[in-house]
């Protein structure tokens, strides 16, 4: 029997603001048990919520990038339920009006571009945390979370497998890191999803019943989750069972999905509009100030990197394509001229080394200034291309400027002529055997010379003086 | 010199031609309420930091507030940094905020002193304050008697004497009817014209503060402090806000008084009537006009409310947990046991029957049918006001059907009937307007009260025509006679 798999990703990504929803109290991520929370995020009797705009304006960048209605006005509903890092025993988040409807996301496939429909993405605050294995018999709960903004992104179900779903992902992750909505940061959890998961029989048309993998943090475990949850559906379904509805939470120890305990999800939420706040209205000019300075997006930075630096299509894509590679070029392209070299690097030797190191550009102890001098000092031919790539395994590891560990290790390039001419003279004269044979045909002696010459200068000489001048006195 | 039942204004002349201090009032205001506890209008006091911020007020002279150096208590569900706030419920008997209110934070920031905390309905839930954890709250006028609720304990304290005015909330008539029944006065103003940021919510979207008081003008008083835009209550009205007190003194000739037609007042104890219709004569005589007027939702307001209020306290309460503070049960198995025990033992009958029917009210399958319909129904009351006051000035109504009646004598067997206590003020709170009872003399040896029902932020005129009424009938200076106490 052939299997058509049909996922919806319901996506919460943390939104990138100083304070909270409907607090002040900071969001700054990493700061010791609840010391991000005011008398509002405790939930304390008689506190009131007032609502952070910084908010909307980051959900309405979204909504404006994939194309979406806004409700310019939208309101905030409760949520009922008690959890022991719920403070309130509610969550503030829109129902009925939110604050983003519709829109297109585009994802690449194997067999090309494909379009995800967005059903809605609405506001709403993140609850706290749980701890259960740091203190002998007792829970403990941080509140430092509670109250953080969130986006909702819901898609209709028009994902067909696992891969697709990574690669809406990623396109997500792009969004909303060019539109500065969010870190994207997914091992903090600024980025993380649900997937409503369900299989029917190749040609029909209705759905089967789905299972909804919870909380899902990486690109990784969620083409594995849904992996292991298609494979699980199919086995149920050829052994005559049913699929049952149900919240399932992906173990990625044991690579495997299972459901969570049912107390934790048979809830009614009784949803109903939160009375402590007003209908949340945007202005026209508020619109307008939103449009007026709309970060650059992936595709027009490309155009840009072709037209404005002269970068080759591919090297365009690629450095448009990272948020935190595009701010780097975009820094280092002020500090030098050299911009088709400044792309190379970024691609070659940076990218190689990030990727060895598995982080992004920001995490690492490169700046754009350094790397900018580092090209400067190329294209000036203070260093060699040669040169330049031990300087920057050390730009790499300390952090120094290039200038600065080039007059540390005398480094500079011999460019003079005398200079260079002094050391081939020397090498042709304590190697006869040698210019014999070149001088006899054997041409590809020549790598030997220059690699003596370059050895007796600590690899500083320019290779392509040296070069020309051992040509020159060889073939005298 | 006894200070007992002094107003505002006596205190202040008496404090400023340096008869007493401040200290030696508030002294004295806490040894009369410590000679009246028998009557358990407070809940908790605040002595020591009373005095201590009455000598501080005392060596300062920069302020002129008309409340500088006066005694005021607020209802126990008012936060106050420090002060035990109990919501008069065992969930919070040992709750001490580390905050304050933004109502009560104003009232003291113009001088006045906080003596204590007066009891309440249990989160302002009832309508006798016979639901309070601390024990009901005895009628000056009559001991055994209910003074009313929910601001039952700022009533009482205010009609037996011992200060002249409290702080109250009225999510249904709260501040009203116990007004009424203790033969005092009290003002529930515009929704949102006093901010609830610290003020624990039993329903949101009716709840809102006002001040008690023995007179229309005192009220205003504290009124003026109270009022005011807060950022940090959304709700709170961005107002400009009118010195209540510069047109107080208007006379009210001419003024159109509306009479509502779907009250049936003939259904009224005849005394109830009589009162009601002497009322009717005396702001005739002043030039008033009486037109009949006709509010046809507002039949459907008691339901509309115990939909709505009850809806919006089973969310509201939900806080209250166990978890982070308040009342937490012991010996409980997990999580679940926890929430369940803690709050099957921390709130009363009336608190939990109202969580069940606003958690019924909002469950799925029900939503429509009842917390959905009833916001319906309530715009159309909305609109019947608004509709209304195209004509008309005011609304004039009893402040409640009957008088204070006996401990456990009504709504033992059927809530219903305690429900029924707050058909005439309930509709102001649904429509967010402002409404005040004034005291109109007594049936049986109780108070009634007279209510008026102004339109959105006219608190000005209602508190001049209440103050016109008592600057021309003697009912507002009647004392209860304290013997039974």
């Amino acid at each position: 029997m052939t299997w058509e798999t049909v996922i919806g990703l319901e996506t919460h990504v943390q939104l990138s603001t100083k304070t909270k929803l409907f607090s002040r109290a900071s969001t700054t991520f990493g700061k010791s048990p609840n010391t991000n929370v005011n008398l509002i995020d405790c939930g304390l009797p008689g506190v009131l919520p007032s609502v952070n705009k910084e908010a909307f304006y980051k959900a309405i960048r979204f909504g404006m990038a994939v194309g979406s209605k806004i409700n310019q006005t939208s309101i905030f509903d409760r949520k009922n339920y008690f959890y022991a890092d719920l403070p309130k025993g509610y969550q503030i988040t829109q129902m009925d009006l939110p604050i983003v409807l519709g829109g297109k996301i585009d994802i690449q496939t194997d067999s090309g571009i494909k379009t995800i429909n967005i059903t809605r993405a609405h506001l709403e605050e993140d609850a706290g945390k749980s701890i259960h294995d740091e203190f002998d018999g007792f829970s403990a709960i941080d509140l430092n979370r509670a109250g953080t903004p969130l986006l909702e992104i819901v898609s209709e179900p028009e994902i067909s497998n696992a891969k697709e779903a990574v690669s809406y992902m990623k396109a997500m992750h792009q969004l909303v890191t060019f539109l500065d909505v969010s870190d994207g940061n997914m091992s903090q959890g600024s980025l993380r999803c649900d997937a409503n998961v369900s299989i029917r029989k190749k040609g029909d048309s209705k759905l089967g019943t789905r299972t909804e993998i919870k909380n899902i943090n990486s690109f990784k475990f969620i083409e594995k989750a849904i992996n292991f949850e298609i494979k699980r559906q199919v086995q149920v379904l050829e052994s005559g069972g049913n699929v049952i509805q149900e919240t399932r939470l992906y173990d990625s120890y044991k690579d495997e999905t299972r459901p969570m305990r049912s107390k934790e999800f048979a809830n009614d939420y009784r949803y109903f509009p939160e009375p402590d706040l007003l209908p949340v209205v945007i202005s026209d000019s508020e619109m307008q100030e939103i449009k007026d300075h709309f970060p650059e997006l992936p595709k027009e930075k490309k155009a840009r990197y072709q037209k404005e630096y002269g970068l080759a299509i591919y090297d365009a894509q690629i450095i448009a394509s990272s948020k935190s590679m595009a701010d780097f070029f975009d820094a280092a392209v002020q500090k030098t001229k050299n911009y088709i070299l400044l792309s190379n690097w970024l691609i070659g030797e940076i990218s190689a080394f990030l990727n060895k190191e598995t982080i992004e550009i920001n995490e690492s102890k490169l700046s754009a200034e350094n790397v900018a001098v580092l090209i400067n000092r190329i294209d000036d031919q203070t260093i060699s291309g040669k040169i330049a790539k031990s300087i920057f395994e050390e730009m790499c590891s300390s952090g120094e400027s290039p200038d600065q560990i080039i007059e540390t290790k005398g480094l500079k390039q011999i460019t003079d002529d005398d200079s260079i001419e002094k050391v081939v003279d020397e090498v042709i004269a304590n190697n006869p055997d040698q210019v014999e044979g070149y001088q006899s045909g054997k041409d590809k002696l020549l790598g030997f010379f220059v690699g003596q010459v370059m050895k007796e200068t600590q690899g500083k000489a320019n290779p392509q003086t040296v070069n020309k001048i051992l040509k020159e006195k060889l073939t005298k | 010199m006894s200070i007992q039942y002094k107003t505002i204004s006596q205190l202040r002349e008496m404090i400023d031609a340096k008869s007493i201090s401040s200290q030696e009032l508030v002294k004295e205001t806490l040894k009369l309420a410590e000679s009246l506890k028998e009557l358990n209008c407070f809940v908790t006091m605040n002595k020591d930091e009373g005095i201590k911020k009455a000598i501080e007020v005392d060596g300062t002279n920069t302020s002129n507030s008309l409340l500088k150096g006066i005694p005021l208590a607020q209802k126990d569900l008012f936060c106050t940094e420090g002060l035990r706030t109990t919501c008069s419920s065992k969930i919070l008997a040992d709750f001490v905020p580390p905050y304050t209110a933004t109502a009560v934070e104003k009232l003291e920031n113009a001088g006045s002193i906080t003596i204590g905390k007066t009891n309440m309905d249990e989160f302002a839930m009832g309508s006798s304050n016979e639901t309070s954890f601390f024990g009901n709250v005895h009628n000056p006028w009559k001991k055994g008697y209910v003074p009313g609720g929910s601001s039952g304990g700022s009533a009482a304290a205010v009609a037996a004497g011992i200060i002249p005015a409290a702080t109250g909330t009225d999510t249904g008539g709260s501040i009203r009817q116990p007004a009424a029944h203790c033969g005092i006065t009290g003002i529930k103003p515009t929704y949102g014209r006093v901010s609830r940021w610290g003020m624990i919510a039993f329903a949101s979207s009716l709840d809102q503060a006002g001040p008690l008081a023995r007179s229309a003008e005192d009220c205003a008083i504290l009124l003026n402090e109270m009022s005011g835009y807060d950022p940090k209550d959304t709700t709170c009205l961005n107002v400009e806000n009118t010195n209540l007190l510069q047109s107080i003194n208007q006379p009210i000739k001419g003024l159109k008084i509306g009479i509502v037609k779907e009250f049936n007042l003939g259904d009224l104890k005849a005394e109830v009537q009589i009162r009601f219709e002497e009322s009717k004569k005396i702001y005739e005589s002043l030039g008033a006009e009486f037109v009949e007027i006709s509010l046809p939702s507002i039949s459907a307001s008691v339901p509309t409310y115990y939909s709505i209020a009850p809806a919006e306290c089973s969310s509201n309460l939900s806080r209250f947990d166990g978890v982070r503070f308040g009342y937490r049960a012991k010996d409980t198995d997990d999580l679940n046991d926890l929430y369940i025990k803690s709050r099957s033992e921390g709130f009363g009958d009336e608190v939990k029957r109202r969580i069940l029917i606003g958690t019924y009210a909002l469950s799925a399958g029900y939503y429509d049918a009842y917390y959905k319909k009833a916001q319906q129904v309530r715009r159309l009351i909305k609109n019947d006001f608004e509709v209304a006051f195209r004509s008309i000035d005011l609304i004039m109504t009893p402040t409640s059907p009957g008088t204070a009646f006996a401990f456990g004598s009504k709504g033992v067997q059927n809530p219903v009937e305690l429900y029924l206590e707050d058909l005439f003020t309930i509709s102001s709170n649904l429509a967010g307007l402002p409404a005040i009872s004034i005291p109109h003399g007594k049936v049986n040896g109780l108070p009634v009260g007279l209510q008026l029902i102004g339109n959105f932020l006219k608190e000005d005129l209602l508190l001049n025509a209440a103050h016109i009424f008592q600057q021309n009938s003697e009912f507002h200076l009647e004392r209860p006679s304290m013997e039974e106490f």
